[in-house]
C-alpha cells in the first residue's frame, strides 16, 4: 500500500462490502484516495470497480437489491451516516458516466441545471458566468459559446462527454467520479478529455475508472488494481506499472489475465 | 461439401430455392392477410357512409302559417300565460289551413281531407310551432312561412326507403298522400335539406324519427369524458411514477402490476355493475347522470393509462436518470423536470386513446342507466351537465338500432358516421402531439 502521500486524503474507504442480494461483489476493500490527484481503477470487466465508484456519490442506492457495509468518508465525514442526504452528497461529488448523457435540452440547460437546483447563483448573469467558466474548463466554450441554445444531443460524441462534464463541474464539486468517460470515444475526443482530466487535477481529486491501462498510465498518479471484488493492489500508478508487488497485477498489465 | 466445380454462384442450389419460396410464400401470406383486413375496413365504411349519410339529410316542408289570433290569443292582450294555456290541439287547424293554402296556390287538386294532408308533416309540428308562437308572441296575427319536418314516411319515399310497394300495410301513408307529395316536390314545397339538427338535437320518441338528433347524448358524452379525463389522466400517471420510479420492487408491487395488467383486461360490463353498486346503490349518486358514467370509465380507463404511461417511462432511458442523480437532483426533480416530460407524448397519447376506448363504450353504461333514457333538453350548466340523467353517443346509437322504425336505422348508422368522426380526430390528435412533443436522444 502506498504510504508517501503528497496532498491530503480526500475520501478514506475502509472495509467496504457491497452485496448485490446474495452476490458479494466488493470485499473489504481499503482505499484512500488523495485530494488534487487523478486516482484509476483498473481491473478486468465484473471486478467491481464501477461498483465502488458508485458508491462513492451512493449513486447504488438507486438499486434495490444493492447493499453497502463499511465506512466511507469523505473530508472526515461518513457518507453513509443517517444523516446525510444523498442529494447533498451528489452535489459535492459530481459524476460523468460512461456514455455521454446530456440531457435532451440546450447547451445551456444542460451546465445551468445543477447551480438552478442547488441555487447557486442569484441571477442570470450569474448563472452566466458559471455556465461559461464551467465550459471553458471543460474546453468545449469555443466550440459551443455560438449555440448555447441548441440541443446537447445534437454535439459529436467527444462534445457531449466534455459537455457532460462541463455539467459536473458547474456545481462546484470537490470530486469527480469518471466511469470510463472515454469508452465511448474515438481516440481524438479520448486525448481533449484526458487533457481536460489532467487540467482538472488542479481543483478536484479525480477517479477514473478504466479500461484503459495506456489511459491509467497516462492521466493518473495512484492506480488501484481490482480483481475479482478485491482490491488487489494500490499505489503510486509508476510502481503499479513497473514494479508491481501482486502476481495477479503483474499478469494483468501484462494482458495475461482480463 | 459440394463439389467445388457445381458450386457456381451463377446457379442456384434446391435448398436456396427451397428457402426463397419459403420467403415468397410468408410474403405472399402477409400482404394477403393485409389485404383482407383492407378489404373489411373498406367494406364496413361503404356500409356505414351508406346507410348513414341519409341520416344528415332530411325532408322540410315549407308553409306560409297564418297565426290566427282569434285561435292563439282569444283575449288579444299577448299575455304569455295565457298563450301557453292554447294546445298544440289548438294549433292543428292552422296547419291544416296552411296545407290548404299551399294546394290552392300551387294549383294542386286532390281528394284528400285536410287532416290527412297535415299528416304529411311531422307529429312534432304542432309542437315545433307552438314553440314558436311562444318564444315570440309577436308574431300572432301574422301569416309566416314555417319550415316544418315531414314525417318520417315522407322523408322515407323522398330517400327511397319508403316505396308504393311497402306502404301496402302502413297505415300512416297512403298512395293519395305520396301522388300528393310528389306534387309537393315538383311545386317546391317539399324539399331535401341538410338538417343541423340531427347532430345538435335531442333525441325524440318512436313516432317522431324525423325529429331525433344526437347533440343532446353527445353532450353527455362530452361530459362524461371531462370526467375522465379529470380524474383519469392525474391518478394514472402518479400511480404509474409512483410504481415505475419510486416503489420497492418487492412481492406487494409485483401483486399490484398484474392486477392492473388483469384490470385492462376485464370486461366492461363488470365496471358497469361496479358503478352500479358502488356509485348508485352505496353512494347514491343520481342514476343515468354523466358523472356517475365517467366514474365508470375512468375505472375503466384507468389500467389503459397506467399501462402505456409506465411503458413511456421505462421507454427514457436510464442514462438520464443517472444524469440527473449525478448533479444531485433529487429523485423527484429528476423524474418531474427529466423523466416526466420525455414520457409526454406517450402519456398523452395513451390518454387519448384511452379516452377513445371509453368514449366508444356502452355496456357499462347499461347497467348504470344511461341506455334507453331520452334526455329532451341539452344541459345548460356544468352542474346539471354532470347530474342530470342523460344518455351517451354509443347508447344512443344502441337505443335508435333496436327500435322498429326503419327510419331510425337510417339514425343508428347516422350516429355511427359522428361517433367514429369524434374517434378519427382524438387519434388525429394522439398522433398529431406524438409528432410534435416527441424528443429524439
Amino acid at each position: 500500500m502506498k504510504d508517501v502521500t503528497m496532498n491530503k486524503i480526500k475520501i478514506s474507504a475502509n472495509n467496504v462490502q457491497v452485496y448485490y442480494g446474495d452476490n458479494h461483489a466488493i470485499k473489504d476493500v481499503d482505499v484512500q484516495i488523495e485530494d488534487k490527484t487523478v486516482t484509476a481503477f483498473i481491473g478486468p470487466s465484473g471486478c467491481g470497480k464501477s461498483t465502488f465508484l458508485r458508491c462513492l456519490n451512493r449513486m447504488n442506492d438507486t438499486i434495490d437489491i444493492c447493499r453497502v457495509t463499511g465506512d466511507i468518508a469523505i473530508d472526515g465525514e461518513d457518507i453513509y451516516d443517517r444523516r446525510v442526504d444523498p442529494v447533498q452528497l451528489r452535489a459535492k461529488v459530481g459524476m460523468v458516466f460512461q456514455k455521454p448523457n446530456p440531457f435532451p435540452k440546450s447547451i445551456y440547460d444542460n451546465v445551468a441545471y445543477g447551480p438552478r437546483i442547488h441555487g447557486l447563483s442569484r441571477s442570470k448573469a450569474e448563472l452566466d458566468e458559471i455556465v461559461e467558466k464551467s465550459l471553458r474548463r471543460a474546453a468545449i466554450w469555443n466550440e459551443v459559446k455560438d449555440r448555447l441554445s441548441a440541443p446537447g444531443t445534437g454535439l459529436s460524441g467527444g462534445q457531449q462527454q466534455r459537455l457532460c462534464i462541463a455539467r459536473a463541474i458547474a456545481t462546484a464539486p470537490e470530486v469527480l467520479l469518471m466511469d470510463e468517460p472515454c469508452s465511448a470515444l474515438d481516440p481524438i475526443a479520448t486525448a481533449q478529455v484526458e487533457e481536460l482530466i489532467d487540467e482538472l487535477r488542479q481543483s478536484f481529486a479525480v477517479v477514473i475508472v478504466t479500461h484503459s491501462m495506456q489511459q491509467a498510465a497516462r492521466v493518473s498518479q495512484n492506480t488501484a488494481f481490482f480483481h475479482l471484488g478485491s482490491l488487489v493492489e494500490y499505489g503510486d500508478t509508476d510502481t503499479i506499472f513497473t514494479s508491481p508487488s501482486d502476481p495477479r497485477t503483474e499478469s494483468y498489465i501484462t494482458g495475461r489475465i482480463g | 461439401m459440394s463439389d467445388p466445380v457445381t458450386s457456381s454462384l451463377l446457379s442456384v442450389d434446391a435448398r436456396t430455392r427451397k428457402r426463397n419460396a419459403a420467403e415468397k410464400r410468408f410474403r405472399f401470406y402477409g400482404l394477403s392477410a393485409i389485404g383482407a383486413g383492407l378489404a373489411m375496413l373498406v367494406l364496413l365504411l361503404v356500409t356505414i357512409f351508406g346507410n348513414g349519410l341519409g341520416a344528415f339529410q332530411q325532408t322540410f316542408i315549407t308553409l306560409n302559417v297564418p297565426l290566427l289570433e282569434g285561435k292563439l290569443d282569444k283575449s288579444g292582450e299577448r299575455d304569455l300565460e295565457k298563450i301557453k294555456k292554447v294546445s298544440t290541439f289548438g294549433y292543428a287547424p292552422l296547419m291544416v289551413q296552411a296545407m290548404e293554402d299551399a294546394l290552392a296556390a300551387n294549383g294542386i287538386e286532390t281528394e284528400l281531407k285536410g287532416k290527412k294532408q297535415a299528416a304529411l308533416l311531422s307529429k312534432s309540428a304542432a309542437a315545433d310551432l307552438r314553440d314558436f308562437v311562444i318564444n315570440d308572441p309577436s308574431m300572432i296575427g301574422k301569416t309566416v312561412a314555417f319550415t316544418f319536418l315531414a314525417n318520417s314516411r315522407v322523408d322515407g319515399y323522398l330517400k327511397e326507403r319508403v316505396t308504393r310497394e311497402s306502404i301496402a300495410d302502413d297505415k300512416s301513408i297512403d298512395a293519395e298522400q305520396l301522388d300528393l307529395v310528389d306534387a309537393l316536390v315538383v311545386a317546391g314545397v317539399i324539399e331535401k335539406r341538410f338538417n343541423l339538427a340531427f347532430i345538435t338535437g335531442a333525441d325524440a320518441s318512436d313516432a317522431r324519427p324525423e325529429a331525433a338528433g344526437m347533440g343532446v347524448a353527445m353532450m353527455g358524452s362530452f361530459f362524461m369524458m371531462l370526467v375522465v379525463l379529470a380524474l383519469a389522466l392525474p391518478i394514472g400517471v402518479a400511480a404509474s411514477i409512483y410504481l415505475e420510479e419510486f416503489a420497492p420492487k418487492n412481492w406487494i408491487t409485483d401483486i399490484i402490476e398484474v392486477n392492473i395488467s388483469n384490470l385492462a383486461a376485464v370486461p366492461s360490463i363488470v365496471f358497469g355493475i361496479l358503478g352500479l353498486a358502488v356509485f348508485i346503490n352505496y353512494m347514491h349518486l343520481p342514476q343515468s347522470a354523466p358523472l356517475v358514467g365517467g366514474f365508470v370509465l375512468t375505472l375503466m380507463t384507468l389500467p389503459t393509462i397506467i399501462i402505456s404511461t409506465r411503458a413511456s417511462l421505462k421507454a427514457v432511458p436510464p442514462s438520464i436518470r443517472d444524469a440527473a442523480l449525478g448533479v444531485g437532483a433529487s429523485k423527484m426533480q429528476s423524474v418531474f423536470h427529466h423523466v416526466l416530460p420525455l414520457a409526454a407524448p406517450g402519456i398523452l397519447t395513451g390518454t387519448i386513446i384511452g379516452l377513445a376506448q371509453a368514449l366508444g363504450e356502452t355496456a357499462p353504461l347499461l347497467l348504470i342507466g344511461m341506455i334507453g333514457y331520452i334526455a329532451s333538453n341539452a344541459p345548460d350548466s356544468v352542474a346539471s351537465g354532470l347530474l342530470d340523467p342523460n344518455s351517451a353517443m354509443p347508447a344512443q346509437i344502441y337505443e335508435w338500432a333496436k327500435r322498429a322504425d326503419p327510419a331510425f336505422y337510417e339514425r343508428a348508422w347516422g350516429g355511427i358516421i359522428i361517433l367514429l368522426a369524434f374517434l378519427v380526430t382524438m387519434n388525429t390528435i394522439a398522433v398529431l402531439l406524438r409528432r410534435r412533443f416527441e424528443r429524439r436522444w
